[in-house]
This record gives structure tokens, C-alpha cells and sequence, in this order.
């Protein structure tokens, strides 16, 4: 057997054995639904609408422009889905779909975005995907960076709703220690072989921050693109007087930065100096903190345009731009139109810089509404349809969101903070191992990549699908196979948990006529167990649409 | 290559009748085709095995020992059937092996940090934040696809952290792992009846159906259906015999050591054998910080008997001419010894053994400072023209250049062919 696929149960034995008794009392005596069940209020008033009828607009314009007709709109349960991979990382459980359909009233998509929004499992997922975009996926050099401290902390940020301009200035002007103040692994992410790398930071905050490649820029003048080597040098000043001392991240005035020129091997100053928009840089300030300023200025609008990118890509799992941090130069505004880029970061400017108003506002709008299906069978036309936003894209899952659904398909009950302990240490332990051996798609997790044959085997026959599919008296496979209710219900309640929908009449016959032929009980949950295998293996189900 | 009814029962069917084989009646079987062993000449398909010694194993306890100097270490060196090529005493087996292999004493990187030294150790390129690099194997498939093989063409065996990737080539190049090999077949059959299995098939035909509808383009193109047929193929190959060892006599297991490592050099050589082009075995524990010398034996006694027997083998059954073997790792370590009697990184001047697939063999290249003075070393061998020499000796075009996801044209390998070897 594999070593590393047991870390888990032999990491969970001391838990075990403390928590068994504690928690054991703690599960019988909560509640089986979420204590604070309070319908989330909406707060938002015109502005909000104008946005979303601006970017319908745009969308509405463009579809005529280009000659494509918007698909369908998809079923509400079809959106539940979507909105529960984009900003939980799993599907929703029966226990939310049932609470969904519960739902009385106007705006009902609306309401239940807002819930998943105050959930706290929206600020732990989307800090892990802002952490990849941030400092990647390596562990690096614990002594000085502390990945799981900067997550953290991040989480705490969304989850308090820090204005993201703010959230930005905080990492790249922090100071003190990794650990104390975790906004400034963002510095100490850049340290290998025990130098801190400033062209790598300079790299990381253009990418992440601006959506711009200016890496190329670090050795020679970009190819095709209007980055000079002395926008990077000038850059990459501004991080010239960072130190890394005991004491943690500082300002050191006394430093200036050099570089070595590659033809003459001389060293030379280079004084910090932005590229373009001199005049948002402050008078005042450290250098970290000046730049901190011009990054996010109100007039640097290619902040606010990558941010709204990059939120749409985790929403749609597609950035509109692909790919996600090589956006054109913003165009002047006075001549042409705005793009939906412009829309969403005049929004997302003029109001706080607000992460979840802008996710409303994209939830909100046409294009996240649309199906997946189409009439149409042209390879041309389904081309052009999905470029232009009027087809809803099929995106292969994340790892971690296929293992996110694995789990939760495998509970009726919601897997969330208020989980008993064994649930959330099963979710943590199996998340690492089958995130590793699923292949990590590190920091450009926004790229369409090929699923893979070990991918399919380990969906197929690997030992986390084998525990997860085989009955028990505790996972959904078992309990659905032994509830004493008709097979049809029996079926219906198995593409709910895996598919979060109702089977077709087909697939209905199909299984009732196996249900039909099973004389015994253990038959039967043989019969459910290989119709879970072949609801986890559909591509309906590693597969966003 | 698509067929909506992609799991036909026809298909399932008979591939069920090769799971039933393969798992219950194998032993009845002949002896299952070889295509690599039944070629020869220009015919037969060139493989390459590398062993990857993670974490950096010393070149003085290893190919470039300096015995009796301050950077000697307490080891000896001891003759081996290479004309004047010493070696340190602690591989006797691999010394009695090393005709037709070379040796590099004058590697030289730039990268001193294990995860960024063992990109470009393994890419020929230097790690940078826009561009993934594909590893040398990954490049070896993607340009000689071998469409006869049911099993991956790139396998990678034994723990590692940072097993050889596809880049920007794509994820379907990346090595496909197998972390305990010899012992564990893992994913790669069923474990299920075939009754039932061919039940469970029938299902997801009538669930990926229903979602095609009003989306047979699109499903199309995410290849989902293809990439489980071929995965199904390969659950029923015969050919995954090759990663099983119990058929090989128990004197053959024991040679190369009953140890991870060593299974997964027998496995290689069964893989060359099946025609798999680009296999890497992975050897950790290298990274001797402290306790450098008991450390490098500890190794030794796993990588000495398994080296020299996967070498023997190759040799005996003709395939050492077409398979091309590559010993190696991230870097080397320093010729000062720390007061903890270990040895740090050190990416000047370290050494490797390569050889076979007609690369020149009994050369020597390099030479260290035995004084450890001089960092550099003589001849420097840089990692890039080390791969051109392997592509060549592939006949793969070394300079073809692709083209990025950026746009960015570049070459398979950026260095020039190292002379001595070709």
C-alpha cells in the first residue's frame, strides 16, 4: 500500500483518540441545521442594477454585433451548482439544495449567493486561489515563509470584506514579521538560496496587481509589447531598500538599488521610477509604500481591470482575457467604449473596491445565467458563441474542486466549519493527497489544461474513490441505498447529492429496471454503489457547465 | 478517433475479457510480445532511463573521488573496467559495469536551491515564473509518440517531489508515477469483478449521454471520453505486465536489492524492454547536510546493486545499444566538509555517468580541483548541451523550436552537443 495515501488516518489518530468522546457529545447535541439560518439581507440600491444592466447591455450589443444568439437560461439548480464551485470549491449538499428550493420570494439566486458569500467557506477557498495568483503553490523556506500564516490571514481579510485596494497596499508595503504580520510573506515568498529575489517580486505584483507580463522585461525589452528593461529596472527599484533581518521585513533608507549591466558587467544605481502615470506616485512615503499607491490609484485603471478579470475567471473559471495576467493596455475611454472590463473596474472603484458586490454583479448578469446546451451542432458557431460569453463554457474542475464534490457527495449533510471534526480532518488530509496525485495546477490554475489517463484512474479505481463509493452507514451511498423509499426517489436522491439535478427519463428506466432485478438488500447497495461510480466518472461531473 | 458510443459493449466487452485475463489467468499466458527486444537495428526504438539521485549526491563519494586530500573525505577510490577512470570504492558492482558508459566530472548549474536546481536539471532551462519547461522525457514523448504502446511513454518511479512535468507541452506529458513500483500496481486495474465493472461502464454510457445532449461539440473537445478509453485500454493491457516483478527469478530481484529503488530499476528495464521511451527512477536522500560519508554509504548500498544489474541486463539482452542511461542529480556538494561532517550544495562541477544508446562510451570529461580551491571545474559540461547530445543521439532535432503558450519560440535545447560523447 501506499505510504502517503494513510497520512491521514495515522495524522487523525491522535485526534481520535482526544476528540472522540468530545466530540461525539458535542455531534449529538448540535443541530443538524446551520444555527444561523437568517435570510441574508441585500443592501445595494441603483448603482448596483445600473452595473449589471450596463454589462447585460454590453453582452446584449456584442451578441447582435457578432451575429450569435444567447443560449437558454439554464435551470436555478444548474446555477446553484455553478455558484457553489466558484465560491465554496464542492457542490452543494441535498441539505442546501433542499433548503434552496425552501426559499420563498423575489431573487432567490441573489439571496443565495449572498449566503455563500458570509459563509466562511467563501473566504477560505477564494483565499487559496488569491494565495496561488500571490506567492504560488510552494511551501518555500519555512524558516522565512510561512504559506499557511499568509492564507490565513487572507481569509480573515475577505471574510471582514477588507477593501481590495487596501488588501493590496497592505502586501506590498508591509512590514514586520512572517509570522505576526502574514501580509508580508508576500515580500519573503521571493527569497531563494537565502537572497531575496526583487525581480521576482517585481515580476509578481505586475502579474498579479496590474495583469500585465513584465518578466520578459527583467533580461531585454519585451518582443511584441511596450515593456522596456528600465520600466522593470525602475520597478524592481521601488523593492530596492526591502530588507530581511531578524526582526522581519524593513525599509532600509540606506540601501540603493544595482544592476549588474549584462554587457559591460558594471554596476549601476538605478533610481525607482514608474513607467507610466508619474503623477499618481506620492511625494511621501517609503518606496514600498509609494508604490503600494500607484499600484492601486483610482487613475491606474489597469488594476481595477485586472482585478475584475481575475474575479470573473474564478467565477466562470475562464478569465474574460486569457490568459489572466496579460491584459491589453486600457484603451482612452474618450474614443472608444468601455469594455466589460472597464464596466466592472468603474464599479468596483466607485464602490469600495468591494470583492462580493463585484461577484453579485457578475452573478447578476446575463452571460452567468446562460445554459451550457445549445440547438446548435456547428463547431463555428459553438466557437463563436462561447467566445463571446452567449454559451455558458464547459471548465474542467479544479483538483481541489473535484475532491470538494467527491466529499461532499459522499454526505447528504452540509461539509462546512460546522462539520464534526472527523469530516473536516478527512476533507483536509484527502484534499492534500488527492490534490498531489491529481496533478496541482500551481499559480496558473486559470489555464485550460488536458485531463490526463492517471487522472481517470484515479477517479475510476483509486483508493479515495474506493472508500468514498463503498456503502457504509454513514456516507451517502450506504443511507440512500437502505432509505426505505421507492427506487425512482432512490435515484432522483443519487443525481441530486452527485449531479445536483433530476435524472433524465432515460437514465431513470435505466436504473430503475437494475433496482427492479435485485432481490436483496445487498443488491441493492451494490446497485447504488456502481451508480454512484458512474455519476463521479461522467464528465457532468468533472466538468463545470 | 471519437465515437459517441465510446464505451460500446463491444469494446467493454472485450477489454473485460483481458481484465479477467490479466488479473486471474495470467500465468497461463506465453510470454507477452516485447517490442522493443524483438527489434533490431535502426528499427528498434530508442529509451532513455534516467536515475534521479534527489538531493544532490557529492561527486567526491561518488564518480570524482580526490582520496587522501583535505577534500577527500575518509573514502578510497578503487579501479574500474574503464581504463583510468577511478571511481569510489564504495560502488565495487557498478565498477565491474561501466564499459560503454562516460563519465562528466564538470557539470556546472546555476541554480543552488533543490526545487530550482532540479527544474533545470530536469528541463535543460533554467526556471522562470511565465514559462513551465517540459523535462527531457516529456520531450522525448512528444516528439517520438509511440502509438503501439496500451501503457504511458513517460513514467516516473519512486518518491519525489518534483517528478518530470509536461511544461507547457501539457499535463497529458507528464510522467506518469508510479510510487511504489514493483510492489504496487495501484490504480492501473480495476479491482472489481468484471460483471460488475462492465455494469458500471454500461452506466456511465446512459449518464455521459444524457450530457451530451446539446453539447456533443463541446464534450467533444473536452476529451473526457477518449482520455477514460484510453485509460480503460491500458486497465486491460497486457503490457502492464511490465510493471509487475513477481515473474522475474527471485536471484534477478535480488540483484538490483529488494529496496524502492531497486524494484523500480528492474521495472525500468521491463518497460525498455515493452518499448517505453522515457523512464525515471527516482533515488532521494542524497542531501547530506550533516553526516555526509555514513549518509553516502547508506545510498550507495542501494544504488550500487542496482545500477550495475539494471546495466548487466541491458547489456545481456542486446538493449543497451538503443537505451541511453542517465545517472544524475540536482547538483553536487561541496568540497568542504562542514563541522557537521556533512557536505552543502555545490552547482559547479559535479558528475554524472551516462551512457548507452550509442553515445560514445569509456570517456572521461572534466576534471575538479582536488584541492576544492577552484571552483571551476575543466571542460564544463552544461546541462542544456548534455541534452542536446542525448536528442541528437535520439534523433530528435535538438534546435526545432515550438512555440510557447506566449508565443515565445524555443528550441528543444538550447545547448550544443557535447563532441567527446558523439
Amino acid at each position: 500500500m501506499k505510504p502517503s495515501s494513510h497520512n491521514w488516518k495515522i495524522a487523525c489518530l491522535p485526534f481520535f483518540v482526544v476528540g472522540l468522546v468530545v466530540s461525539l457529545v458535542a455531534w449529538a447535541s448540535s443541530s443538524p441545521i446551520n444555527s444561523s439560518p437568517q435570510t441574508p439581507a441585500l443592501t445595494e440600491g441603483n448603482s448596483f442594477s445600473n452595473t449589471v444592466s450596463q454589462v447585460d447591455q454590453f453582452f446584449v450589443k456584442q451578441w447582435s454585433e457578432k451575429e450569435t444568439a444567447p443560449s437558454e437560461i439554464a435551470d436555478d439548480l444548474i446555477l446553484l451548482r455553478r455558484l457553489s464551485l466558484a465560491l465554496h470549491g464542492t457542490i452543494p449538499s441535498l441539505e442546501e439544495i433542499r433548503e434552496f428550493e425552501n426559499m420563498q420570494g423575489e431573487n432567490r439566486i441573489e439571496r443565495w449567493t449572498q449566503k455563500l458569500l458570509e459563509d466562511r467557506r467563501f473566504a477560505d477557498y477564494f483565499s487559496e486561489r488569491l494565495t496561488r495568483a500571490y506567492v504560488g503553490v510552494s511551501q518555500g523556506q519555512f524558516v522565512i515563509f510561512r504559506r499557511d500564516r499568509f492564507k490565513a490571514w487572507l481569509s480573515e481579510q475577505i471574510q471582514a470584506n477588507t477593501p481590495y485596494d487596501e488588501l493590496v497596499r497592505k502586501l506590498i508595503a508591509g512590514e514586520g514579521l512572517w509570522t505576526g504580520d502574514p501580509e508580508t510573506n508576500y515580500i519573503t515568498q521571493a527569497v531563494s538560496d537565502g537572497n531575496l529575489d526583487r525581480n521576482k517580486l517585481t515580476g509578481s505584483t505586475v502579474r498579479a496587481f496590474l495583469g500585465q507580463r513584465i518578466d520578459c522585461a527583467q533580461c531585454h525589452d519585451h518582443p511584441f509589447d511596450h515593456w522596456k528593461q528600465t520600466d522593470f529596472e525602475g520597478l524592481t527599484a521601488f523593492y530596492g531598500q526591502v530588507e530581511i533581518q531578524v526582526l522581519g521585513v524593513r525599509q532600509n533608507k540606506k540601501l540603493t538599488y544595482e544592476v549588474e549591466d549584462r554587457e559591460t558587467l558594471k554596476k549601476r544605481t538605478v533610481s525607482p521610477q514608474v513607467p507610466f502615470l508619474n503623477e499618481c506616485l506620492p511625494q511621501e512615503g517609503t518606496l514600498r509604500e509609494k508604490l503600494a499607491a500607484w499600484v492601486t490609484h483610482p487613475q491606474n485603471r489597469r488594476f481595477e481591470r485586472a482585478s475584475a478579470n481575475r474575479i470573473w475567471g474564478l467565477l466562470f473559471g475562464v478569465p474574460y482575457i486569457n490568459p489572466v495576467d496579460d491584459l491589453p493596455a486600457p484603451t482612452d475611454l474618450s474614443q472608444s467604449p468601455p469594455d466589460l472590463l472597464d464596466i466592472l473596474g468603474q464599479d468596483f472603484r466607485e464602490n469600495g473596491y468591494d470583492i462580493k458586490r463585484m461577484i453579485q454583479i457578475i452573478v447578476g448578469s446575463k452571460p452567468f445565467h446562460l445554459s451550457s446546451t445549445s440547438a446548435n451542432d456547428e463547431p463555428v458557431q459553438i466557437e463563436r458563441a462561447t467566445g463571446n460569453w452567449a454559451l455558458f463554457p464547459l471548465v474542467r474542475l479544479r483538483p481541489e474542486q473535484i475532491i470538494g464534490s467527491m466529499l461532499q457527495a459522499s454526505s447528504l449533510k452540509t461539509i462546512d466549519q460546522n462539520s464534526n471534526i472527523f469530516m473536516r480532518g478527512r476533507r483536509f488530509f484527502s484534499e492534500i493527497d488527492f490534490v498531489r496525485e491529481y496533478g496541482d495546477l500551481g499559480s496558473d490554475e486559470l489555464d485550460d489544461f488536458p485531463g490526463t489517463i492517471p487522472q481517470a484512474l484515479l477517479r475510476m479505481n483509486g483508493e479515495f474513490a474506493r472508500d468514498n463509493g463503498s456503502a457504509s452507514p454513514l456516507n451517502s451511498v450506504g443511507r440512500i441505498a437502505r432509505f426505505d423509499i421507492s427506487n425512482e426517489k432512490r435515484i432522483e436522491t443519487c443525481f441530486l447529492v452527485c449531479l445536483t439535478r433530476l435524472p433524465t427519463s432515460l437514465e431513470s428506466e435505466h436504473f430503475v429496471k437494475q433496482y427492479q432485478a435485485a432481490s436483496n438488500q445487498n443488491q441493492r447497495i451494490k446497485i447504488t454503489e456502481d451508480l454512484f461510480w458512474a455519476l463521479y466518472n461522467s464528465p457532468e461531473f468533472s466538468w463545470n457547465h | 478517433m471519437f465515437d459517441s458510443n465510446f464505451l460500446s459493449n463491444k469494446i467493454s466487452r472485450r477489454d473485460l475479457c483481458k481484465v479477467a485475463m490479466g488479473s486471474t489467468l495470467s500465468f497461463m499466458l506465453p510470454g507477452f510480445d516485447l517490442i522493443a527486444a524483438q527489434k533490431r537495428g535502426p528499427e528498434r526504438r530508442k529509451s532513455v532511463i534516467i536515475l534521479w539521485m534527489g538531493g544532490g549526491p557529492s561527486q567526491l563519494e561518488t564518480w570524482d573521488p580526490h582520496p587522501g586530500t583535505v577534500i577527500g573525505g575518509p573514502g578510497t577510490a578503487i579501479k574500474t573496467v574503464v581504463p583510468g577512470l577511478q571511481i569510489s570504492d564504495m560502488y565495487p558492482l557498478l565498477a565491474e559495469q561501466l564499459d560503454s558508459m562516460s563519465v562528466i566530472r564538470s557539470m556546472v548549474s546555476k541554480e543552488g536551491d533543490h526545487e530550482r536546481g532540479t527544474r533545470y536539471l530536469k528541463t535543460g532551462y533554467r526556471p522562470e515564473p511565465t514559462t513551465v519547461y517540459p523535462a527531457l522525457g516529456a520531450i522525448i514523448t512528444h516528439q517520438a509518440p509511440a502509438s503501439d504502446l496500451e501503457i504511458p511513454q513517460h513514467i516516473s518511479m519512486g518518491n519525489t517531489q518534483f517528478p518530470a512535468r509536461g511544461g507547457y507541452l501539457g499535463g497529458h506529458l507528464d510522467a506518469f508515477r508510479v510510487q511504489d513500483p514493483g510492489n504496487n500496481i495501484g490504480n492501473m486495474r480495476a479491482g472489481i469483478e468484471p460483471p460488475r465493472q462492465n455494469r458500471r461502464l454500461d452506466n456511465l454510457n446512459v449518464v455521459s449521454q444524457a450530457f451530451q445532449k446539446g453539447r456533443m461539440i463541446q464534450t467533444r473537445k473536452t476529451l473526457h471520453q477518449s482520455t477514460i478509453d484510453r485509460a480503460l485500454t491500458m486497465m486491460s493491457s497486457e503490457q502492464l505486465n511490465a510493471f509487475e516483478i513477481e515473474k522475474e527469478p527471485e536471484s534477478v530481484r535480488k540483484a538490483y536489492g529488494d529496496s524502492s529503488f531497486g524494484r523500480g530499476c528492474l521495472v525500468a528495464r521491463r518497460l525498455v524492454e515493452q518499448g517505453v521511451h522515457s523512464i525515471e527512477v527516482n533515488l532521494s536522500g542524497w542531501d547530506s547536510h550533516a553526516n555526509n560519508f555514513t549518509g553516502h554509504q547508506t545510498q550507495a548500498a542501494l544504488l550500487d546493486p542496482a545500477f550495475s544489474s539494471l546495466l548487466k541486463d541491458l547489456k545481456a539482452r542486446d538493449l543497451l545499444d538503443s537505451t541511453i542511461v542517465l545517472c544524475i542529480g540536482e547538483f553536487g556538494r561541496t568540497p568542504k566538509i562542514n563541522p557537521l561532517e556533512g557536505r552543502d550544495h555545490w552547482p559547479t562541477g559535479f558528475s554524472c555517468i551516462v551512457g548507452g544508446g550509442g553515445l560514445k562510451g569509456n570517456v572521461v570529461i572534466g576534471e575538479t580541483d582536488p584541492t576544492g580551491k577552484e571552483k571551476k571545474p575543466t571542460e564544463p559540461v552544461q546541462i542544456q548541451d548534455l541534452y542536446a547530445t542525448i536528442l541528437q543521439k535520439l534523433n530528435i532535432d535538438y534546435q526545432k523550436e515550438l512555440i510557447s503558450p506566449i508565443g515565445r519560440p524555443l528550441a528543444l535545447s538550447e545547448g550544443s552537443p557535447i563532441a567527446k560523447l558523439i
